[in-house]
C-alpha cells in the first residue's frame, strides 16, 4: 500500500515509471539500481516484487568527488573538475564500481543532467555495460531552455505510476537535452522512449 | 632447620588482584566477552535501552565480538559482530566497521560492512550505513544515508503436517483471501 505523502512533498504521475514497473513484473529476483538514495517507500515497493535493490545517492557522490555544485552561472569548478582524470577515476570507483551485467533495471532519475561531457558519455557507457540485455533505465530531464538552475529532488516510488518528490536544492544543469540529443546519448541502447510531461520534464525509458 | 630457613625468607609482597584484561585484549584473543548488564547513559533514544551489554563510546575494539545477549555499541568496533539470537544497537556515537549478524539491528550511528538480520533492521535518521543488507524487514527513516544492496529474505511458511485433506467446500477456482491480498501488493 502506498504511503501518505509527508508535509512539504509532492506527488506526480509518471508514465515513464509505469513503463519501468511493467518490466519489474517479468520475474522475481531481479537486481534494481536506484540513484535517488534509500527511502522506505522505494525499498518497500521494489522488494515487494521479490527484487533486490541497490541504493545510492548519486548526486551526493557527485558533490563528494567534484565539489559543491554551482547553483547559478558562477562557481564553475564542479563542471571543470569533471574533466579531471584522477577525480573521474575516484568517482567511478565510488559510485559506479559494478561488474558488467549486474542489473536488470536502473532508476537514475534526474542525475544525468548534472554531468558535463565527456563524463556524461562515460557514465552512460558504464550504465550500458552494467545493465543486462533487456533491462530498462528510467531517466528524467528538464526541457526548459535558457535556465540558470533547476530544482533537484529526492524521488520515492509510491506506486507503479506515482512518484513522491521532495525538493533538495537548486543546481545548474550541465546542459539541456532535446529528443535528438537524448537519442544520440543513448545510441548504444536498443530503444529510447520519451514522455513529455506538463511540468517541463522529459521522462525517458531506455531499453538495453 | 627447615623451620628456621623458612623464617629467614622475606615475606612475599601482599597479593593484589591482576589487572583485568581490556576489551580489545579479550577480543584479540578471541575470548568470548561478557559484560554486566547496565543501564546506558544515553536514554534519549528508544534504540539504546537497558539490559544489554554496552561498548561505551570511549572503547575501541578490534576483532571478533560474539554475544548471547543484547548489545549496544556506542564506541568503535572493527572486525565481526555476531549476536545471532539477539539485538544489536549501534548508538549515535557508534562506528562499526564489521560484518554483522544479529536477530535485530538498530543503527543510529555509522556502520560500514555487510549486515544480516533474521528479523529486522532499522536505520534511523542520523545513521549512515554502507554495505549489503540481508534481512526479513527493513525500516529506513528519512534523513538516513544508505549505500548498498537490500535483499529481503522471506521467512518460509511452515509446511503443513501430513493430514488428510478436507474436502473443498467452495469451487476449486476460488483463491484464498490471503493469497489475493498478497498478489494485490505487487500486481497492478
Amino acid at each position: 500500500m502506498a504511503q501518505a505523502p509527508f508535509a512539504g512533498q509532492e506527488t506526480r504521475q509518471s508514465h515513464g515509471l509505469d513503463q519501468f514497473c511493467a518490466s519489474l513484473e517479468e520475474r522475481p529476483g531481479m537486481s534494481i539500481l536506484d540513484f535517488a538514495g534509500a527511502s522506505q517507500a522505494t525499498v518497500s515497493f521494489v522488494t515487494n516484487y521479490g527484487h533486490r535493490l541497490y541504493s545510492d545517492d548519486f548526486v551526493r557522490q557527485l558533490d563528494q568527488v567534484f565539489g559543491p555544485a554551482p547553483t547559478g552561472a558562477g562557481s564553475p569548478d564542479f563542471f571543470e573538475n569533471q574533466a579531471n582524470p584522477a577525480l573521474v577515476a575516484d568517482f567511478f570507483s565510488l559510485a559506479l564500481n559494478f561488474e558488467d551485467a549486474s542489473f536488470d533495471g536502473a532508476l537514475v532519475w534526474d542525475s544525468l543532467q548534472f554531468l558535463a561531457s565527456p563524463l556524461l558519455q562515460m557514465v552512460v557507457a558504464k550504465l550500458h555495460r552494467m545493465l543486462r540485455p533487456g533491462a530498462s533505465l528510467l531517466a528524467l530531464f528538464h526541457t526548459e531552455e535558457r535556465i540558470e538552475s533547476i530544482s533537484t529532488y529526492a524521488y520515492r516510488i509510491q506506486d507503479h505510476r506515482t512518484i513522491q518528490t521532495a525538493s533538495r536544492s537548486q543546481r545548474r544543469p550541465a546542459q539541456i537535452f532535446n529528443n535528438r540529443s537524448l537519442e544520440k546519448l543513448f545510441q548504444d541502447f536498443s530503444s529510447v522512449k520519451f514522455f513529455l510531461t506538463r511540468d517541463r520534464l522529459r521522462e525517458v525509458i531506455v531499453k538495453r | 632447620m627447615w623451620n628456621r630457613r623458612k623464617e629467614e625468607e622475606p615475606l612475599p609482597p601482599p597479593r593484589t588482584a591482576p589487572a583485568p584484561p581490556t576489551s580489545s585484549q579479550l577480543a584479540k584473543e578471541g575470548i568470548p566477552m561478557s559484560t554486566l548488564p547496565s543501564r546506558p547513559t544515553d536514554t534519549r533514544s528508544e534504540g539504546v535501552r537497558g539490559g544489554a551489554a554496552i561498548i561505551g563510546k570511549s572503547v575501541v575494539l578490534k576483532g571478533q565480538v560474539y554475544g548471547r545477549e543484547d548489545m549496544t555499541i556506542d564506541g568503535e568496533v572493527e572486525g565481526t559482530v555476531e549476536l545471532q539470537e539477539h539485538r544489536l544497537t549501534v548508538g549515535p556515537n557508534g562506528k562499526v566497521v564489521a560484518t554483522i549478524k544479529a536477530r535485530e539491528i538498530v543503527v543510529l550511528g555509522t556502520v560500514h560492512g555487510n549486515i544480516e538480520t533474521r528479523e529486522k533492521i532499522e536505520i534511523r535518521k542520523e545513521a549512515k550505513v554502507v554495505g549489503d543488507i540481508r534481512t526479513a524487514r527493513i525500516v529506513i527513516e528519512d534523513g538516513a544515508y544508505f549505500k548498498g544492496s537490500i535483499d529481503i529474505v522471506r521467512a518460509e511458511a511452515p509446511k503443513p503436517a501430513a493430514v488428510p485433506k478436507p474436502q473443498p467446500v467452495a469451487s476449486a477456482g476460488a483463491s484464498s483471501p490471503a493469497a489475493a491480498a498478497s498478489a494485490g501488493d505487487v500486481k497492478r
